[in-house]
């Protein structure tokens, strides 16, 4: 499985680190709605098909990224940096992409 | 001043190895930078730091994710948004940074005692490298001065192209020996020279 990092191009799956379900809403510190830190702590969509998840490229630019892969064929539709200002000064390199 | 020491030393044996009857295709050193540096960017200040870079060193950044330049006796390339690595032949480049790059630009760490640099060169350098790393060496893919960051098994790496044939290794201290023996088997079967 290969993730194309923005920064450094496609990788090996061996270089990341899975940081867990992208589509999490993590409540204000302060909040007391259980319900809302219940769903966050526990409930999970578990689709057959295009999943939101963050990874971090551990093995090389060590950024988190936001990537939708596809959990029935492993295939990577879209990768970008987890923080947004990352992406405004985007510097793919365009001849990377596989 | 106080002579640093190599952890490379008990298993640097200049010399010819290997199979090197029909040439030596391979060329190992290790360059023994004064400084190597980690320059970070807070968030927006990219332009800035790649000013004060260019400033202290003389070295202008290219951009582009993973770009870089080299002169010979300084380098600098891009290894994370908004992240670099300098390196000086000389002792003493962090001081010189301090007035330049200043907090409200982004940080400057010091790492040239917890890195070794290895050098290799010739013209199976990409093809010795190929069986470390995923990662394209091709010319083109990998252009002069460009850096990469990345890693074989466990031991962390950040790699810039210094020549059409050389490649300059960043690695930790303390995995310097082991990935020295492995560079040397791995460059065994093409015959090369220690220096």
């Amino acid at each position: 499985m290969l993730i194309t990092c923005p920064y450094c191009g496609p990788r090996d799956v061996i270089e990341f680190t899975y940081q867990g379900d992208g589509n999490r809403q993590r409540p204000q510190p302060a909040s007391q709605n259980l319900d809302a830190w219940n769903a966050y702590v526990y409930d999970r969509l578990n689709p057959a098909g295009d999943h939101n998840e963050i990874w971090q490229h551990s093995g090389g630019c060590r950024a988190h990224l936001r990537v939708v892969r596809n959990t029935l064929t492993h295939e990577i539709s879209s990768t970008a940096f987890a923080r947004g200002d990352h992406n405004s000064v985007a510097r793919h390199r365009a001849e990377d992409k596989p | 001043m106080v002579e640093r020491q190599s952890p490379l030393e008990p298993v640097l044996h200049p010399g010819s190895h290997g199979n090197f009857e029909h040439g030596v295709e391979i060329i190992l050193s290790e360059t023994r930078p004064g400084s190597i540096l980690q320059l970070a960017a807070w968030p927006g200040e990219e332009k800035k730091l790649m000013a004060g870079i260019h400033a202290v060193t003389g070295l202008a950044l290219p951009d582009g994710a993973g770009g870089g330049v080299t002169n010979g006796a300084r380098s600098v390339f891009g290894f994370a948004p908004g992240k670099f690595t300098v390196v000086d032949e000389a002792e003493g480049l962090a001081p010189a940074f301090a007035s330049v790059v200043t907090s409200a630009i982004g940080t400057v760490t010091d790492l040239s005692h917890g890195r070794t640099a290895i050098r290799i060169a010739g013209p199976k350098a990409e093809w010795v490298l190929a069986k470390f790393f995923a990662i394209d060496f091709a010319l083109p893919a990998f252009p002069i001065g460009a850096g990469r960051s990345t890693m074989h098994h466990d031991i962390f790496a950040q790699i810039q192209r210094t020549g059409a044939d050389q490649f300059d290794i960043y690695v930790f201290r303390s995995f310097a020996r082991s990935f020295w023996k492995a560079l040397c088997h791995a460059s065994e079967e093409v015959g090369y020279e220690v220096q």
